[in-house]
Order: structure tokens, then sequence, then C-alpha cells
């Protein structure tokens, strides 16, 4: 009973910044959801991003994600030339005492790695979706992007979940 | 140390190397705690979906290990979850630290139960540190937790409390290894020597 009334008036709280948010850039509206969705991306089911252009995939958390976990104060990469498997870890983010896998949401090999986020991990924060991507990928199954959430599914998605909890 | 810890940031290296005090760096986030034969450990690992209503980030963990302690310690010394850390009063007794994954949880706490001051003379004040420990040295900012609880009441409460919200079997730790069939191998690990001497130099 007290995590929900936690849970609900941190999203009061929440629901006053985002009604500000909802000025800036989103595609899509943000009646009931606290955090940015863009349009042109894929979203997976454990909140990281895929942008798909040409033969180069690039891979971040959202700003769901972002919102939920915290400062980030480390983030932990793979190599480039490395592989990454649909679902699977590939790297960690380290908020506020806890480490968080991140997963790829589709399978394919590194091809860069953003070396920014050694320095400033904070890009993860402030710009989830841009200066704070994490990875990119060659797709080895072009595919695996079919059965990924679009911006609507996913906005849903977060909202269902919020309201879950 | 947590994962992503600099020893070089974090300890006096030189009484380490000397003293040969072991360094260990965890899988999990957070600090550096200083663990003796008096420390108590408590560890949650869960599933997803094992603590209903509660989503599997930092924060969420955080408060539900602070309400489950609060029946712990339910009117003695003024205890609260304190940012990120189990105190009496202001003064810190436990500290925490959390592994996610996509379908598990882990949550741990080292407990202070007693400390020698000599000991505490390895850390450094870390850079980066709660505001509401106002940059106090160690020894004003931590308290020992025996003079709060007997021992023996401290486990039994947290059994007690965790049996609100889970179904509770013992085992002896003995049995809890043959139990796993898979092959397993850890992340933490002791740092040698030469990885705290050169974490130094690296730092000059």
């Amino acid at each position: 009973m007290a995590l929900r009334m936690w849970a609900s008036s941190t999203a009061n709280a929440l629901k006053i910044s985002c009604a500000s948010k909802a000025h800036l850039s989103p595609a899509f509206s943000l009646s009931r959801c606290f955090s940015t969705v863009l349009d042109g991306l894929k979203y997976a089911d454990s909140h990281e991003w895929v942008k798909h252009e040409g033969s180069v995939a690039t891979i971040g958390i959202t700003d769901h994600a972002q919102d939920h976990l915290g400062e980030v104060v480390f983030v932990e990469l793979p190599e480039a030339g490395g592989s990454v498997s649909k679902g699977k870890g590939f790297g960690a983010v380290e908020s506020v005492k806890a480490t968080s896998d991140v997963n790829s949401p589709i399978s394919g090999e590194v091809v860069e790695v953003n070396s920014k986020l050694t320095e400033t991990p904070g890009l993860i924060n402030s710009s989830p979706y841009e200066d704070g991507w994490m990875i990119k990928v060659k797709p080895s199954s072009p595919s695996e992007l079919e059965s990924l959430m679009g911006p609507k599914e996913y906005t849903k998605f977060c909202e269902e979940e919020d309201a879950a909890h | 140390m947590g994962v992503s810890g600099k020893p070089a940031e974090l300890l006096e290296i030189e009484p380490v190397l000397r003293d040969q005090v072991p360094v260990i760096r965890r899988f999990t986030g957070g600090g550096t705690v200083v663990v003796d034969c008096g420390t108590i450990f408590v560890t949650f690992i869960c599933n997803k979906e094992a603590v209903p209503d509660l989503q599997p980030y930092p924060r969420p963990i955080m408060s539900w290990s602070g309400l489950l302690y609060s029946k712990v310690f339910q009117g003695i010394g003024d205890f609260h979850l304190r940012e990120n850390d189990y105190v009496f009063g202001n003064h810190k007794f436990g500290g925490n630290a959390q592994s996610i994954t996509k379908s598990r949880w882990i949550h741990h706490t080292s407990f202070l139960w007693d400390f020698d001051v000599r000991n505490m003379t390895y850390l450094k004040l870390p850079k980066r540190a709660p505001a509401y420990r106002s940059a106090r040295g160690h020894l004003d900012f931590i308290c020992r937790m025996k003079d709060y609880m007997p021992r023996s009441i401290f486990i039994d409460k947290t059994v007690e409390a965790a049996s609100t919200q889970f179904s509770l079997r013992s085992f002896e730790s003995e049995e809890i290894e043959t139990l796993s069939e898979t092959e397993f191998h850890p992340s933490t690990r002791l740092l040698s020597a030469e990885e705290l001497e050169a974490d130094v130099i690296a730092g000059r």
C-alpha cells in the first residue's frame, strides 16, 4: 500500500514536469506518459531504442529508462568488433548504487561504441536519444527490427507498466 | 568496492598494500565498505515478479527495502532510509548495492555491526557522497549497530520481516552450493597488488 502511495505521489510530481516536456519535441501525445518517445525509432520491452539507417543501427536506452534509473555515473560498453544478440545483455549502466544491464534489441556486429560515455556518462540522462547513444551495430538479421515496438506501441507499453506499479 | 570504483580514489593504497588488506571488486554498484568478522550481510535475490507492484529500478527497490527494515527497526534509534543509506538519525550503519538484469535483481546490504576505528583509515572520503553526509569524516558519519540492538534480535527480526513478504525455508550454506547445477563464473574478484599500484600511477 505504501508503495502505491509513494508511486502515485511520484507520478503526480512527474506529471507536472511532463506537461512542460510536452511542448518540446515528442511525436506523440504525452497525456499520461511521463517520458519522451521519438518517431522513427523502434523500441524493446526492456526499454532500449534502435535507429536503423542503411546498414547501421544505433542503440541506446530510452528516456523512460534513464528517468527511472536516476543519475548515470558509469557506463560499461563492449568492444567494437564484438557481437550482440537480440534480447541479451551487452553492457550496463551504473546509477544510484545499482548496476543495470542494457540489452540489445537486435543481433549483429558492434561497429562503433560511444567513447564519450566514459568521460560523460550523464549524456545518457541529458540526451538519451542523441548524444547518449551507446553502440552502433551492423544488423545480422534485419527482420528482427519488425518484431520491435513502434513509438505508439512503446508509449502505451510505458503507460501500462507505470500504471501497473 | 562497487563495480566502477577506482581504488586510488576510494582507498589509501599505501596502508592497504602495507597491511595486505584484500580489496574485492563487486559486480554490484555502490560504494566502498570495510568488511570485518562482525559484518552482517543481508542479500535479496529476486525474480522480477517476486515482489508484486515493484518496478525493477534502483529507487523502488531501495524504497521497498526501507519499508522492510522499518519493520525490523520499529521504535529503535530513529531508523530511516536516508538517500540510499540506512541510518539511525543521521548516522549510517548500512550501505546498499544492487544489480538489475532483465529478469531479476539483487539488493544487498553490509550492516556495520561494529568496527575498529583503525580500519576506517583505509578509506578516503568519497568524491560522490550523499548530501546528508555534509563532508563529515567516517567516524562522525557512521555508527555501530551493536549499540542499538542485539545481533540475534536483528537477525530474527529480519527473518520475520522477510516472512511477511515471502515464504521462508532454511538452508545451511553448504547445501546451497550443492543445489546449483549450472556452471558459474563469478565476476566479483580480488584485485591484485599490481592493479592497485597501477591505479595510483594512472591517477598521477
